[in-house]
Parts: C-alpha cells; structure tokens; sequence
C-alpha cells in the first residue's frame, strides 16, 4: 500500500509537471530592455491551493501591465507552479535564485510551503514577499517581508464585530492540524474567543485530504454551541460547510483567512450564506487604488478576491520600492527600498511595513449574502 | 451515539463497495488491481459530466456511470493484465502496469476536469433530513448506504446462482482445471473486471454525492482504506469484504469523534496489524479466501 503511495505522487507530479509546462517558464511580459527587474512568482497553480494561486496570477499579471504601462521602473515576471507542497516550492525557489537569477520573488501561496522555500531566499539571499498568513514567516530572516496580514491582525476584530452581530456566548472549534496555516489560524481563534469570553465547548480536527467530516460535526453539534468556528483551506471550507448544513446546522459560522474565496462560494452553494469571516481587503473599498485593481481584473475576466488584491499589491510595493532606491534593481537595492515603503495606495487601502517586515493596513469583515461576499459595515 | 453508528455505517458502506470489487479482482487473479481507485474516481467524474454538462438526472447518470466503470475496468484488463498473463512474474508486472494505468487515468482526468475540486451543481439530489430515533440522515446517506447493499448483494446473487459466477469462480480456483473444463478463461477473467470496476465506479460515484467534492487524486484516500478491507476480511473473500469495510467505517468514525482526525489512520490500521496477527489470513480466514 505504502509502495502504491511512494510511486503514485512523485508519478503524479512528473505528469502535472508536465502538463503545465506550456503556461509555466513562459514570461508574462517580455524580458525589458534597458535591465528592469524580473521578479519570480511561485504560485499553486494545481494542488489544494490552485484556487488561490490561480487568482494570485491574476493579480500578479494585471500588477506587472500597469507598472509597466505608467513607466518608471520596468518589471517583468517569470511564473512557477509549486504545486501546493513544500518540495516543489524548494525546486522553484532554486531556479528562481540561481537559474534565472530573480531580483525578487512573490510567494509562494501557502504558509506550508513558505516555511520551508522562504529560508532559502534568505540564504541567497534574495528578497522574498510572502503572501501567506500564518505567523513565524518573517521570523526566518531580514529578506521575507510579507503584504497579507497574519490570520492574529485579522480574527480578534473580526470575531469581535460578528460577537457584536451575532450575540454568541458558545463555540464549537472545527480545524485542519496538518497544516501550518490552518493550525495558526486556529492558535488565534481560540486566543480571541477566549477574550470575547466565549466558551468553547468541543474542539474538533480534521487533515487535509478529508472529505468526509459527519463524525467530527456530529460531535460539534451534539453539544449545541451558539456558533461554529472553523479554520481551513478554502476546498476544505466549502466541504464542510455544506456538510454541517446537512447535518442540520442552521447556526451561524464564522471562517478563518481561507474562506476567503470566491471559490468557497461557489463550491459551497447556499450552504456558504451567511458565513462570516475577517478580511484584508475591502471589495467594496471606494479608494482609486481599489478602484483601478477592479477594472484592471476585470479587464482579464477575473473575478477577484483577496489574494488577487494581495498579489497585485506585492508588485505595486516591489515597483514602489525600486523607485525608492532610485531605479536600481540589484536584490540589496530593493530590499533597501522596500523599507522606505510607507502609506502606499493599495488596493488593500495605505499600506506600510511594521519593523518586524509583515504587512500594516485596516481589516474588513465580510459575510456572505446572496452568493457574494458583503462588508459588514 | 446513534448518530457517530449511522455516520459510521454510511462511510463504511462506501468502503464496502470499494473494496468488494478490488478483492473481487484479487480473488480471481490473485493480483491487487491499484488502478482500482481511479476507476473509482473516473466513474464519479463521468458522473458528473452527465449530471453537470449533459443536464441529465441522477437516475439516469447514475447508472450510466457505473457501466462507464464495468467499461473502463476491461480496457483497463485488455491493456493492462491480459499481455502480461502466463508470465512467471505477472503479480509483480501486473501491480506496477495497474500503478502505470491509474497514473494514467488519473492523468486523464486532470486534463479534462482540471485539478481543481469539482462538485455536483445543487439540487441534483433532493435536500431532505430523515430522523431516526434521536439520530438524522439524509434521504442521500440512506439512499447511498441502500445501494451499496443492494449492490453487494447482486454481486453475491450472481457469484453464487449464475453460470457466469460459477465460471468466474472456476477460475478463481484454478485457471487451468477451469479451461479444462471449457471456461473461457479470458472471457470469464475480462466479465470479473466489468464486475469490479463497475462496483468500483458505483463507489466513486456515491462518494462525489456524498462528501460532494470529486478530484482527479480522490481516489487516493479510499484506495488505502479499501486495501486495509480486503485485507482485513481476507484477501479475495466477498463477505469479508463487506463486513470489514463497515467494521472500518464505525472504527474511522469513532476514532475521529473520540481521539481526533490526526489518529484515523493509526487506529483503523493498528486494528488491521492487531487482526493480521491474530489472524493472518485475514477475518474471513482461508475457506472464504477462495470463495471468489
């Protein structure tokens, strides 16, 4: 059984590899002439993450045309697939640092996966920033910084607006604990209702590749909590959702920074209405930097989220940081630059670093209605 | 309680049917069919095109499905095992050409369906909640657990009364006695795989229903747990199959309820390891080893 597994997924991963390797290695604008900057984006494109990594692209692509298209600095982009694992985002990393000699690199899509590429973008070292959520990434070294905020600057006031809506006092935790991400987010959650005097009547798990969660809602539900509290990846969420729905759960939900996906919506249904959760990005943002991204996503017939928006930011801030150091691209030069960034107009509103390299900028909570995600006003 | 039990008896319905086709194979061939589960997974896509692309009801796909899995499983016999047959080592090629055949389906299924998690469209089965007792179903749960068994026990109806079982049997004792006696060993060893992979495939299409996520990896998942089964009810037996397979399900589902989701697979496997030792040949010991 073990040898079926042992063959089966580097196999599996030769043959993805190979499929993708039409729309991989290929530069989404032509290398500038004059030596712009080439940044490397190591996104999920298949795995458990390809719903995000597919959007980050988006965001990534739209970002590159636009600091292009308003001159200065000039980028272009080279976009790497890995694969959802830890393995394949170490091989990235490596072609990205020595093969095509990156100034920068965006990525990669998962907090699993950053903790174990990122430490080699701070031995190259080239400058690496993270999209990812999950603390302790920027704890690796001076060269990760990261634009999305940590799941801790988004769910204590999230939970405390959706306390102030919804009037819960009881908790039922259902969380995903093979994951980096999915494990911290929970960390938080258990922090911030523990500060809302919330009571947690069951705590349940449940690892990635599970697609069956009857026992452990059962469980959850059996003990009859106000609100349920859940912490997963956004294929993870919609599968339980509807599951606990089936169950007969009519009470509110609350979600961690995975929810946030159109994708969750979409493979959720009806189930999805009324699930709130905490965001980095305001889609309803008037400001003309939101404004812009919107039409610029649209333009590619995306419909965007908050990791397109995150994407999309870590190029503005890379271009931003170039222009700081006085159009030099050297990976030191941008590194210099990038801490120069501050109140920069972002689709995620004024964005600036805090000393320890993660991302400061206002949260929004959001809750779906109607099949969309809403800001809670 | 009751509710964990019927939760339980719902997952490991699902087992069941995997595994009865996969040790079906086994009993007859002696092999261990690994594009089993892609079968498995490539029936509940199918499936889902039907319902999703083609607007076809569910009465209607699903069928349709389970003979699109009978189907695939003789391709898969006529590519995979049939060349190999007579070989001294066919066990061996055989397990590595049904590993090359599954990354192939699976492969398949990944170009066309993409990698992403696909799902049925809502409303393809009716949203209904049947209490029983102080426990709630789905009229879905009920549905699938009543066509696993009504499935299983077609499959043990036509083993047991049918010239064709009869001949599958045969084989499954001895190939050679088998063509002695003029049984179309090819024919009767091509009809066992239509036989498995259409219960596979029924399997698949039960499990996208149920858990309503299907990927080109799902398979993945249940072919462990329907190893453990075949195992555990004694390599190539029909009823061990079955009884392990819900054995599984209850002891998965306790697990996951009491201990958390981190030891499912220790425990569902500490069991198997505690029975193997108890019982090498597995709960439905020799004599049902050779049943078929």
């Amino acid at each position: 059984m073990s040898v079926a597994r042992r063959w089966s997924l580097p196999l599996l991963l030769l043959l993805v590899a190979a499929a993708c390797k039409k729309e991989e290695a290929q530069p989404v604008a032509a290398s500038p002439a004059g030596g712009g900057a080439v940044i490397g984006a190591a996104l999920s494109l298949t795995g458990p993450a390809a719903v995000y990594g597919a959007q980050q692209r988006a965001g990534i692509q739209a970002a590159v045309e636009e600091v292009n298209a308003r001159g200065g600095a000039k980028l272009s982009v080279i976009v790497e697939d890995d694969a959802s694992t830890k393995e394949q985002g170490i091989t990235v990393f490596q072609k990205f640092i020595n093969r095509d000699k990156v100034s920068a690199i965006i990525g990669p899509t998962l907090s699993n996966t950053a903790s174990a590429a990122d430490p080699l973008a701070q031995a190259a070292p080239v400058l690496a920033i993270s999209n990812t959520a999950a603390t302790g990434i920027t704890d690796i070294g001076n060269y990760i910084w990261r634009d999305s905020l940590m799941e801790a600057q988004v769910i204590p006031g999230a939970f405390k607006k959706a306390q102030e809506k919804l009037h819960f006092k009881t908790a039922g935790v259902l969380y995903g604990n093979d994951d980096v991400f999915t494990k911290a987010g929970y960390d938080v959650m258990q922090k911030a209702l523990q500060d809302l005097g919330v009571k947690v009547l069951g705590t349940q798990t449940f690892a990635k590749p599970d697609r069956d969660y009857n026992a452990q809602l059962t469980e959850l539900t059996a003990a009859k909590p106000d609100v349920l509290v859940v912490s997963a990846l956004a294929d993870n969420a919609a599968a339980i959702v509807s599951q606990a729905r089936q169950r007969g759960w009519t009470g509110p939900i609350l979600g961690g920074n995975g929810f946030n996906s159109p994708a969750f919506i979409k493979n959720a249904g009806a189930a999805a209405e009324g699930v709130m959760v905490g965001t980095s990005w305001n889609s309803s943002s008037q400001e003309p930097a939101n404004q812009k991204f919107l039409a610029n996503l649209k333009k590619a017939g995306v419909n965007p989220d908050q990791f397109s928006a995150q994407a999309y930011t870590g190029v503005l801030i890379l271009a931003e940081a170039i222009q700081q150091s006085g159009g030099k691209t050297g990976r030191a030069d941008i590194e210099a630059g990038l801490g120069k960034v501050k109140d920069l107009d972002t689709p995620l509103g004024k964005f600036s670093f805090t000393p320890s390299r993660d991302a400061q900028h206002e949260p929004s909570v959001q809750q779906v209605k109607d099949g969309k995600f809403q800001i809670v006003q | 309680m009751g509710q964990q039990v019927l939760n339980g008896i719902f997952l490991g319905s699902i087992y069941a049917l995997f595994a009865v086709g996969y040790t079906l194979v086994f009993g007859v061939l002696d092999i261990l069919n690994l594009a089993h589960q892609a079968v498995f997974m490539l029936a509940a896509f199918v499936a889902l095109a039907l319902v999703a692309d083609a607007h076809l009801p569910l009465w209607v796909a699903l069928p349709a499905a389970v003979l699109a899995g009978g189907l695939i499983g003789i391709v898969l016999e006529r590519i995979a095992f049939r060349p190999l047959r007579g070989r001294s080592d066919s066990n061996i090629s055989g397990l590595i050409s049904s590993l090359a055949m599954a990354t192939v389906f699976e492969a398949i299924a990944l170009e066309i369906f993409g990698p992403d998690t696909s799902r049925f469209p809502q409303g393809t089965f009716p949203d209904r909640v049947v209490r029983l007792g102080g426990a709630t179903a789905s009229l879905l749960q009920l549905c699938i657990v009543g066509i696993s068994v009504l499935l299983m026990a077609l499959l043990t109806l036509l083993l047991g009364r049918t010239r064709l079982g009869r001949q599958i049997r045969a084989v499954a004792e001895s190939p050679r006695a088998a063509r002695i006696l003029g049984v179309n060993v090819d024919r009767a060893i091509a009809f066992a795989f239509f036989l498995s992979s259409a219960l596979g495939g029924a399997a698949g299409v039960l499990f996208g229903l149920a858990f309503n996520s299907i990927s080109p990896d799902v398979g993945r998942g249940v072919e462990l747990k329907g190893l453990a089964v075949i195992i555990l009810g004694g390599m190539g037996s029909v009823p061990g199959a079955v009884m392990a397979g819900f054995a599984l399900g209850l002891v998965e589902v306790f697990t996951v309820a009491r201990l958390g989701s981190s030891f499912r697979d220790v425990v569902s496997f500490a069991v198997l390891f505690l029975v193997l030792i108890a019982r090498p040949r597995g709960l439905f010991g020799r004599a049902a080893a050779r049943e078929a």
